[in-house]
């Protein structure tokens, strides 16, 4: 199983710079598919079934969108004009570098992958079923002993649409 | 995108988006029996929506769907959610209180608010989803500036 | 070793969000960036030998995963696409304007 999950993270790492390396940008978005849909295997297989329904429906709905956008406008990519010796890359690259230096010791400071630390959630796994009712632990918590967090993040969602619906009408705009 | 599709095509997608629709709202529905709930649900429901909209072009869409029903079916959501929020409020105890009875688990009538939740949820995701797709698709050029 | 290679991917897009310059480009670069995060915290929260944290009939599991951190996954996924569609739509109104998606170009332009 963790030689799946091995399996899977690779073929994420070699999606996304194959999506960000190509010239047609039709081709990248595809490939940007390739990642949103080995996520879903990996969240199978991380025993988690509601993420999976929800990444699998909103990975297909992105890829329409973003192929709806090209579609409109144009296919190819501009041209990059790399220069090796410009200072940004080598930014980049250098701070890159160094995030992953830190991270590799304070991920020796976490605990073991397959052993997590629960103290949170020993509450809410026992006592869920008689506090609310609900047998899917996972509504429980976003519904019920977290509602607060889900009233924001509706309000995320209601606010990004009003963006786009504000930026792409019609009415109102002076000829 | 603009003429449509076969009418081979625009049968299918009749046929199919009412399976669609019963599939999401099963979803929306058994959020707190089964995986899935009020997101997972609202976008599926969002996706049956697309597809009609994707096989009949959006020449003749364009009578049938109007961009400002998304939008109040929307806010109509967001509204109820947070409504049935405050009723705790309200009533003198604290923000989020499960007022309805919680009864027995695994049936369908339990866990308090929880379903009603769900339920304005999914609306509200199925009609955002819905209208970004529908502002991106029905684009007409602006004034060029 | 497992969390250093979602943390990989977390660089990948960050790196392409800097260094593209094709605006489309940096809207998949910011998908690939929200999609790490989620693959980390599903990874954090896994538990060997656990079962998913909904509760069958008849069936008694004897530990399961953790499931804080896929509640808070699962609102992040959605609004990852509000965000992407948000993005990809200012950027259809900006090659509408200035003929080009290319980020320096526009910055001449408004001049």
């Amino acid at each position: 199983m963790v030689t799946q999950l091995y399996l899977l993270i690779g073929l994420m790492i070699l999606g996304s710079i194959i999506a960000l390396e190509l010239k047609d940008l039709l081709s990248a978005v595809i490939s940007l598919g390739i990642v949103g849909f080995s996520l879903t295997l990996a969240f199978l297989i991380l025993q988690a079934p509601d993420l999976a329904i929800v990444q699998i429906v909103v990975e297909t709905l992105s890829l329409v969108i973003l192929i709806a956008a090209i579609l409109k406008t144009t296919r190819e990519d501009t041209n990059q004009g790399l220069n090796v010796k410009e200072f940004s890359i080598w930014a980049a690259g250098i701070l890159c570098a160094l995030f992953l230096i830190f991270a590799n010791q304070s991920i020796g400071l976490m605990s073991p992958f397959g052993f997590p630390n629960t103290r949170m959630a020993q509450n809410y796994l026992t006592l869920g079923v008689e506090k609310t009712g609900a047998v899917n632990i996972v509504a429980a918590i976003i519904l019920d002993f977290r509602g607060y967090d889900t009233l924001g993040e509706a309000t995320v969602l209601f606010t990004s649409v009003m963006g786009v619906l504000a930026t792409l009408r019609l009415v109102g705009r002076k000829k | 995108m603009n003429r449509g599709m076969t009418i081979i095509v625009k049968t299918v997608a009749r046929l199919i988006s009412g399976l669609i629709f019963l599939f999401g709202f099963y979803i929306i529905c058994h959020g707190h029996l089964t995986p899935g709930g009020g997101f997972a649900g609202g976008v599926v429901v969002s996706g049956g929506f697309i597809l009609l909209f994707l096989a009949y072009g959006s020449e003749e869409a364009k009578n049938e769907i109007k961009i400002w029903r998304a939008s109040i079916c929307e806010s109509l959501g967001t509204f109820f959610f947070w409504l049935t929020a405050m009723i705790g409020l309200l009533g003198g105890s604290f923000f989020f209180l499960n007022i309805l009875p919680k009864g027995k688990p695994f049936h369908l009538l339990s866990a308090g608010i929880i379903p009603l939740c769900n339920l304005f949820i999914g609306i509200e995701v199925a009609a955002s989803v819905f209208g970004i797709f529908i502002a991106l698709s029905t684009l007409k050029r602006g004034d060029k500036s | 070793m497992m969390y250093l290679l979602s943390l990989v991917l977390l660089i990948i897009g960050l790196y392409g969000v800097l260094v593209k310059r094709n605006l489309i480009k940096i809207a998949i670069a910011l998908s690939i960036t929200e999609y790490a995060i989620f693959l980390f915290f599903a990874l954090i929260g896994y538990k060997k030998g656990g079962a998913a944290p909904i509760l069958v009939e008849g069936v008694k599991a004897e530990s399961f995963v953790d499931p804080i951190p896929q509640a808070l996954v699962l609102t992040a996924i959605v609004i990852g696409l509000g965000t992407t569609a948000l993005l990809v739509s200012i950027a259809v109104r900006i090659y509408e304007k200035y003929g080009t998606f290319d980020i320096r170009e526009i910055s001449k332009l408004r001049k």
